[in-house]
This record gives structure tokens, C-alpha cells and sequence, in this order.
């Protein structure tokens, strides 16, 4: 008797609760919950809608223009593989400017601790383990820095919803979020804006650790692929300091090629041309 | 035909050429599913300050390399790459030479819950972790013509197999074939006092160069630590270089050396820890078979005095067992100053038990009790603009080595490539004192495609 009449008024203690949550599951952006809570709730619904994508395939063409107008360009291929239950590996090469033609960068990302990264020198035939504590620093002398083009794991940030507005013909969200490990980013902060049909980022403003607005990325160009994930066609970054700017195009996308956990492996690493 | 040097990578090029056909006839449908070709082409300098110590050096030199790459795949984890390398020297004809860098079949497929993958041809293998210098680095023939630092590597015929798995990576190489070390010629700078004789070439092996050789090499990473070890039983990349009259010593000058190559065995252990900002490096052999004159100066002395041949000259080169180590660590500043440069810091110390006999290994200098201690400059723009510092000094003799580089590209296809090595004081009881009047400065304009 003792342990139904315990049963029981757990149940009832509980089922409110459960009404809750699973009406917040429902509508991610209902009333009650704290802004912190609702932000946190974008970005896991963000990461689930892209879960499952298996691998892809990706050229990126990046043009470094200075405050003069003067061009630079980077062609890249990348490879990633999703990983369950921890970060994405990925594989970079680059195929431009010439004298790097050949080098690649493997990243296996992690949740919560440091990403682990080698770095193929083709010269020397090197597989060299580098620091990933470099995340704030400059991707091949672009706008973009490490930690801007590394997919951000939901557990890297806390989360604060701001607002609903419009952008372009849809309506977005704004949030805030902040990493966790502040050490580890260049960033005390960034605003990200998402739509609300597709969680798409369209905007992100980067503040720099003395929280002055460093950088604006906007995206654009997006394609669906799989009739599920959406992917970017061009990243527009411009960084309101020093007046330079990098724009990356994405093309032939390609999901569900025969990439295997082995060819994110040191000795994979070793094979890329 | 009449320099081994020559003769080898001409030969291996005919055979390899002559398979592809056949393998080409015998697939008449063959198709490739992606080809690539891309390579350098670089314009150099070299100038030496002081003049050599033989009136015949000459004390500047210049030339151009030229480094192709094709890379054809039939299919996913079938390919084939090619690389040669050509160098022209104005003032020394045997650093106008050639190279079959890479000439490689490559295939690979799933084993198990692993893979397999099989490198077959001339290829380039790189073990370890230290910068100063390679200590488990065994597979290749050092390229001694293109620069004293021991980087550029000749190509090795090999068979070279490895198995990954979740346990860790293994790899098996079957090595048929050495190829000797080339000394610069007469006219060359960063040689010996004397030369090194390239008719003739002295192995412990009855099979000479045709002896097998084999190395493994297990590694594996275990979350921030990567850790290596391997074995190589054969034909050592580094030659014993023996006096032997009439061309040597008395009124013969300069001297011709005879190189001489033991069977050893080495093994060898590399690690590397990986914390934040931190590298730290560790890399050790254990390696016997080597023969080494010094110390032996008498009995050469008394064996040169009764006339004595090469063979007496060299049985008095006492065969020796000893340990070597690197250990060190490298330290980088991101983002200085609020720039985007980042600045590393580089700190080894290098030992070998054999002390003050210790031999040169890939490198003019000894390392035997020495500290290496450098600074990298990597100003991250789009010129992507480096500069390095190096510093290298014997803890226990007064030799002390200074090197600078700097990098940048220029466009978007064209860089720059300047370097100076200073010799600062070199110990008159040093291996290398030899080399003291061969500080330089060398300068490349390159173009890559």
C-alpha cells in the first residue's frame, strides 16, 4: 500500500512538469521559460534537425579583399563525418595558393573536451599533432577564424533568447550565446539571428573580449539537400575594425558519399592529394 | 652511365615507366577517374662570406629546381604519383643532380573493422616529432646536396604495408635497395676537407646495395599523447667515411674518403604530449652495428704507417652499440599584442652516450650534449609571412650554430624564401671543424602550379 500511495503522489507531484516540458517541446518558443532556457532550446533544436546527415563533401572558394579593394583567393576542399554522441571529424585540404597546394588540416572535434588536430605537411610527408587552442586565430589570413568555421557544439555555449524580429521576407530569432570555455574563444559574445521555419543563421555579430563589435557574418544562398539539411551557398564576413572582408562560397555539395571513419585517420591524412 | 647516382634513378624511372605501360596495355578500357599535376619551380642563391678551406671551393653558386607532381587515380583507393626532381648547380656538376622523389602505386581497402593500404615504389617516409633533428627517422636517404639540415630526403624503393585499427596503427616495410649518401664535389661548399669518393662504394653485406632491409612501426594516439615506436634491421643511411692510401693522406690532396656502410639495428621510440598551447616532444634510439673511428686514431695511425689497406684501415673502426635522445618542447602565444601573429617557442636538448665520438648523423653538426632553442614568428596575413630563429649550441664544447629564415608569398603563385646560418664558434676539437669557413646565406624565388 505504502509504496502505490508513494507512486501515486509522485505521479501527481510530476505530471504538471510533464505537462510543461512536453508543451515546451511542443512550441520551442512558449511563454514561461526563462530566455536562458528558450535560447538553449534553439540551439539543441538547431543541432537535432541536423542530425543524421551522415557525411558530406564540400568545394569552398574564400576572397580575401583588404580595405584597398585588393583580392586574395583560397580554394579548399572539406570533408566532414558526423560522429555520434561527440564532435564532427573533418578534413581540409587546401588546393590554393599554390605553395601550401596539398596540405590538410584533420580535426577531430570533441564536446567537451579540446579538439585533437594534425596538420599533413606534404613537403616533408609530416603529419604534425597541432595545438587546437588556436581557435581565435586567422583561417589562411581570411576574416574567418578557426573557431568561425568549426561547427558549434551545442555544449561549447550558454544561451539567451532576445527577441523575435523580421529579416528579409521571414522572421527570426535573436539570440545570444556565450562560450563556456572564455579562454578558448576570441569572443565574450556573439548575436545570432535564425528563422524561425528552419533555424537557418542568416547573421551572426561577433564581440570581441572587450565586447566591441568586431565582426558581422551574413549568409546566404541556402540549398536543402537530402529534403532535409540545409546548407550555405556564401558567408559574407566583414570585420568592422580593420574594414577587410572574406567571402566563402560553398559548391558541389555532396551527402552520403562513401567517406568512412577510417579516412579521418592519421594514415587517411596522409593519402589526401 | 658512370656515376651510381645517376644510374639508379634513370634505371628505376625505365622500370617503372616499362610497368606502367604493360599495366596500361592490359587494362585497354583503363580509364582515370581524376588526375592532377602541380608542382615548383624555384630560382636560388647561395653566397658564403668567408672563402672555403680548399682554394678549389667556390663562394657563391646559384641554379634553379625544378619538382613536378602528377597524381592519377583509377578509382577510390587506387592511384599512382609521380614526382621528380631535378636541381642545377652553376659551380658544382654533382649538385646538378636528379631525383625520383615519388614514383608510387597506392591502394588501400577495408580489413576487417580496419583497414589495409599497400605503397608500392619510390616513396618518402617521415617518423618523429623533435625539430632539431630526426633521430628515429630512418627510411630515407638524407638529399645532402640540397641543404646541410638533413630535411630533404632522396626517394626509397619500398614495400611499404600498413594495417589501422581501433588498436592503433602497424606498419611493415620491405626496403630492397639503399641509396648512398652523395657528398658535395670538388667545387662544392659544406663538404669535408676531403672528398668523398663516388666510384667507389664499401658494404658491410656481400649483397651490397641489393641488401633487404626491413623497419615496422607501431603508433597510436591515446587522446592528447602520441606515441610511436619502431625497428629497422639492415643497411645504415649513414655512412662510416674511411681514409685509405694511395688517395688519402701523404702527399694526396685533397683526400678521397671511401664511404662505408654498417648492417645496424636501431629502435626507436617518439612521443609527443599535446596540451593546450604546449607540445612536448620526446624521441629516443637505441641503435648498434655502426663502426666509428674516433677514438681510434693510433691504431689507424700504426695501420696507415704499415701500409695497410682499406680493409686493415677499417677493421681498426671499432663496431659500437649507444643510445640517442631528443627531448624538448615548443610553447605558441596566439594572437599577440592583440595582432592576429602568433609566436612559438621552441626549446631540446639533444643527447648522445657516446659523447665526444659521437658521429654527425643527418647534419654537419654533432649533437651530443647540445640545446636548441627557437622562435617562430608566423604573422598569420595573407602573405601568410614567417619568420624563425634557431639557435644551436654544444653545452659542453664551443660550438655554437645561428640560423635565421624568413618565408612570404608575393602573389598569389609566387614566394620568397630567404635564409642565413651563421656559424658563431665551432670547437677545434669538434667532427666539424672541418666546416667552420662554411657559413652562408641562400635565397629562393619560387613559383608553384
Amino acid at each position: 500500500m505504502r509504496t502505490i500511495h508513494a507512486y501515486l503522489v509522485r505521479v501527481l507531484l510530476l505530471s504538471p512538469c510533464l505537462v510543461v516540458l512536453s508543451w515546451l517541446w511542443m512550441s520551442p518558443f512558449a511563454y514561461p521559460a526563462t530566455p536562458e532556457e528558450i535560447g538553449l532550446k534553439i540551439a539543441t533544436e538547431s543541432k537535432a534537425r541536423d542530425d543524421g546527415f551522415g557525411n558530406f563533401t564540400a568545394k569552398q572558394t574564400m576572397v580575401l579583399r583588404n580595405k584597398q579593394g585588393q583580392e586574395s583567393r583560397r580554394q579548399l576542399r572539406i570533408k566532414v563525418l558526423e560522429v555520434d554522441d561527440d564532435g564532427n571529424k573533418s578534413l581540409t585540404v587546401f588546393d590554393e595558393p599554390r605553395d601550401v597546394r596539398g596540405t590538410a588540416l584533420l580535426t577531430h572535434a570533441h564536446k567537451h573536451e579540446a579538439d585533437d588536430q594534425w596538420l599533413y605537411l606534404p613537403a616533408l610527408k609530416r603529419v604534425k599533432r597541432i595545438s587546437s587552442s588556436n581557435r581565435s586565430g586567422s583561417f589562411m589570413g581570411s576574416e574567418f577564424s578557426y573557431e568561425d568555421l568549426s561547427a558549434p557544439e551545442v555544449e561549447k555555449f550558454t544561451y539567451r533568447y532576445l527577441r523575435d524580429e523580421p529579416c528579409g521576407d521571414l522572421t527570426c530569432t535573436v539570440c545570444e550565446r556565450f562560450p563556456v570555455d572564455k579562454k578558448a574563444s576570441g569572443y565574450s559574445r556573439q548575436v545570432v539571428w535564425q528563422d524561425k521555419d528552419e533555424l537557418r543563421i542568416w547573421k551572426v555579430d561577433y564581440y570581441d573580449r572587450k565586447d566591441a563589435h568586431l565582426k558581422t557574418l551574413t549568409v546566404g544562398n541556402y540549398t536543402q539537400h537530402l529534403d532535409k539539411y540545409w546548407r550555405a551557398g556564401e558567408m559574407n564576413m566583414v570585420n568592422h575594425l580593420t574594414g577587410k572582408s572574406t567571402v566563402l562560397t560553398w559548391a558541389d555539395y555532396q551527402f552520403r558519399t562513401k567517406l568512412r571513419d577510417r579516412d579521418f585517420s592519421k594514415t587517411g591524412l596522409k593519402r589526401v592529394r | 652511365m658512370r656515376r651510381r647516382a645517376v644510374r639508379y634513378p634513370l634505371a628505376f624511372t625505365a622500370v617503372w615507366l616499362a610497368a606502367s605501360i604493360v599495366a596500361i596495355e592490359a587494362h585497354a578500357e583503363f580509364e582515370l577517374a581524376a588526375w592532377d599535376l602541380s608542382g615548383r619551380v624555384s630560382l636560388e642563391g647561395r653566397a658564403f662570406p668567408q672563402t672555403g678551406i680548399d682554394a678549389s671551393q667556390r663562394s657563391y653558386t646559384t641554379g634553379f629546381v625544378v619538382e613536378p607532381k602528377l597524381y592519377l587515380e583509377e578509382a577510390e583507393g587506387s592511384s599512382f604519383t609521380l614526382l621528380p626532381f631535378f636541381r642545377y648547380d652553376s659551380v658544382d656538376s654533382v649538385r646538378t643532380h636528379w631525383d625520383l622523389r615519388e614514383a608510387y602505386a597506392l591502394l588501400y581497402g577495408e580489413l576487417g573493422a580496419g583497414e589495409w593500404e599497400v605503397r608500392l615504389g619510390v616513396d618518402r617516409v617521415f617518423w618523429g616529432v623533435a625539430e632539431s633533428q630526426h633521430l628515429v627517422d630512418v627510411i630515407n636517404q638524407i638529399d645532402f646536396l640540397e641543404h646541410p639540415n638533413g630535411e630533404v630526403k632522396l626517394g626509397q624503393p619500398m614495400v611499404h604495408l600498413t594495417w589501422t585499427g581501433d588498436w592503433g596503427v602497424l606498419e611493415f616495410f620491405g626496403l630492397p635497395y639503399h641509396r648512398p649518401r652523395i657528398y658535395p664535389g670538388r667545387g662544392g661548399r659544406l663538404r669535408f676537407a676531403g672528398l668523398v669518393d663516388r666510384e667507389r662504394v664499401e658494404y658491410e653485406s656481400r649483397a651490397e646495395e641489393w641488401h633487404p632491409d626491413f623497419a615496422a612501426r607501431y603508433s597510436r594516439s591515446f587522446g592528447p599523447l602520441d606515441v610511436g615506436m619502431s625497428v629497422f634491421d639492415g643497411t645504415s643511411r649513414e655512412a662510416t667515411l674511411v681514409c685509405a692510401p694511395p688517395a688519402c693522406g701523404g702527399s694526396a690532396f685533397p683526400s678521397v674518403f671511401i664511404p662505408y656502410y654498417s648492417q645496424i639495428r636501431q629502435f626507436g621510440l617518439d612521443a609527443q604530449l599535446t596540451l593546450d598551447s604546449w607540445l612536448l616532444k620526446f624521441e629516443a634510439i637505441h641503435r648498434s652495428g655502426e663502426r666509428n673511428p674516433l677514438g681510434q686514431e693510433e691504431g689507424i695511425r700504426t695501420a696507415l704507417i704499415q701500409g695497410g689497406g682499406f680493409e686493415d684501415i677499417l677493421g681498426q673502426y671499432r663496431e659500437e652499440e649507444y643510445v640517442a635522445a631528443v627531448v624538448g618542447g615548443e610553447y605558441t602565444f596566439y594572437s599577440v599584442f592583440d595582432s592576429t601573429a602568433d609566436v612559438g617557442l621552441l626549446a631540446e636538448w639533444n643527447y648522445d652516450e657516446r659523447g665526444r665520438r659521437a658521429l654527425p648523423r643527418r647534419q654537419p653538426m654533432t649533437l651530443d650534449n647540445d640545446f636548441f632553442i627557437g622562435a617562430r614568428l608566423a604573422f598569420n596575413d595573407v602573405q601568410n609571412t614567417e619568420i624563425t630563429a634557431a639557435f644551436l649550441t654544444d653545452a659542453s664544447r664551443e660550438t655554437r650554430n645561428l640560423g635565421f629564415e624568413f618565408d612570404r608569398r608575393l602573389f598569389d603563385q609566387w614566394s620568397l624564401h630567404a635564409e642565413a646560418n651563421l656559424i658563431l664558434s665551432i670547437d677545434p676539437l669538434d667532427v666539424q671543424y672541418v666546416g667552420r669557413r662554411d657559413g652562408f646565406y641562400e635565397f629562393h624565388l619560387e613559383y608553384n602550379f
